[in-house]
């Protein structure tokens, strides 16, 4: 299956049509599909939480709006989920590279892995964890989710679950 | 002029337009100077006021404009060349630049020192970036939302604060009341 396909596929089926990213190795295929879809408005950000405004804003004007980032954006981003998506109960699909997870080659990574769902559930983010391939079969059902709910949501995406690293 | 004072000179010019207000004492200004449904108040999340309105600008066709201060820009200065490399005309960035972190007692930003964010918007790719005298900004404004190129304004002031009770409005009526005047 290709994933960065089917993720795509799913945000279009779900009206989502603004999405901002900041790369990470694990998503290089998926934010290069964001970028190649007509129906998808791509904006690189410099920083997850500029990012974050953007979604919100854009979800003002009446665009669903996604962000696609690294776990270490969770550092990043508190402040701006507690203070905006979620004190405006605003919905953002986050689709995150969970770094630093089984096949993991850069040991630092791991450093932010294991806060990442702490810091998550501290939040109350609902947070979900794609470690296979068929766990992509949630994406859908995860959109609607947010959507219905109006809360920030986290997908986080292994190694595993990319299909590792090759030879590295 | 402080920033209260320009608030209040260009109220009428902002009134029916969207707007996305900076967090504290401005918005605090702007919402007892003229509340409208047009007006998105930060209540927190310094910083984003021109990324939000950024966002808002590129998903809808109507005028928006961002107030923000020298100190929120500067937290988030990836925001610029954001904006350079996006353009949309229907998008104003109002900098009011009064050299100061205005809403926790007026501490000094570099802004008001070496740092030109009037330079540093133009390095940053923006094309339509224009420093402005406090008491000349009006015409300046008014001309930027009328036309359809994107314009940077970097409003140079006095720093000062006038004494002006918190927004007690809840952040989901801010945000409800804007969307049904971005939509209607
Ligand atoms: C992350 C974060 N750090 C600090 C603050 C405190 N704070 C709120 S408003 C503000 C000053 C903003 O200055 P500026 O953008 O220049 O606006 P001014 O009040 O001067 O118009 C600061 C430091 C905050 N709200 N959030
Ligand atoms: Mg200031």
């Amino acid at each position: 299956m290709n994933l960065d396909k089917k993720i795509c596929d799913d945000l279009v089926a779900n009206d989502v049509s603004f999405v901002t990213t900041v790369p990470c190795k694990q998503l290089a295929g998926v934010i290069e599909e964001v970028d190649q879809r007509d129906e998808i408005f791509h904006i690189p950000s410099n920083k997850e939480d500029e990012g974050m405004g953007l979604c919100a804003g854009a979800f003002m004007g009446g665009r669903r709006s996604a962000i696609i980032m690294q776990n270490t954006a969770i550092g990043v981003t508190i402040n701006t989920l507690a203070t905006l998506t979620q004190y405006y109960r605003m919905p953002l699909p986050m689709i995150i590279s969970y770094r630093g997870e089984l096949r993991e080659p850069v040991a630092c990574q791991v450093e932010m892995a294991v806060h990442t769902k702490a810091l998550l559930n501290q939040m109350n983010i609902p947070t979900y964890h794609f470690h296979w391939q068929k766990d992509i079969e949630e994406f859908d059902n995860i959109l609607k989710y947010t959507f219905m709910c109006n809360k920030p949501v986290a997908i986080l995406t292994d190694a595993n679950f990319w299909g590792g690293y090759g030879d590295q | 002029m402080i920033r209260s004072e320009i608030l209040k000179e260009i109220a009428p010019i902002i009134r029916d337009h969207l707007v996305v207000c900076n967090i504290g004492l401005p918005s605090q200004e702007l919402h007892m100077i003229d509340d409208q449904p047009t007006n998105f108040y930060m209540l927190g999340t310094m910083g984003l006021s021109s990324s939000i309105g950024f966002g808002l600008a590129l998903a809808q066709d109507k005028p928006v404009i961002s107030i923000d201060g020298d100190g929120s820009v500067l937290t988030n200065l990836g925001t610029l060349p954001t904006i350079a490399n996006n353009a949309t005309g229907n998008y104003t960035l109002l900098i009011i630049d009064n050299g100061s972190y205005g809403s926790t007692g007026d501490q000094p930003t570099y802004a008001g020192r070496k740092t030109s964010l009037t330079a540093v918007a133009t390095a940053c790719g923006c094309e339509n970036v224009v420093e402005v005298q406090d008491k000349d900004l009006g015409p300046v404004l008014q001309a930027a939302i009328d036309s359809d190129q994107m314009t940077i304004i970097v409003c140079k002031c006095d720093s000062g604060n006038i004494k002006l009770p918190v927004i007690t409005m809840d952040p989901v009526v801010i945000k409800h009341r804007f969307m049904q005047a971005v939509a209607s």
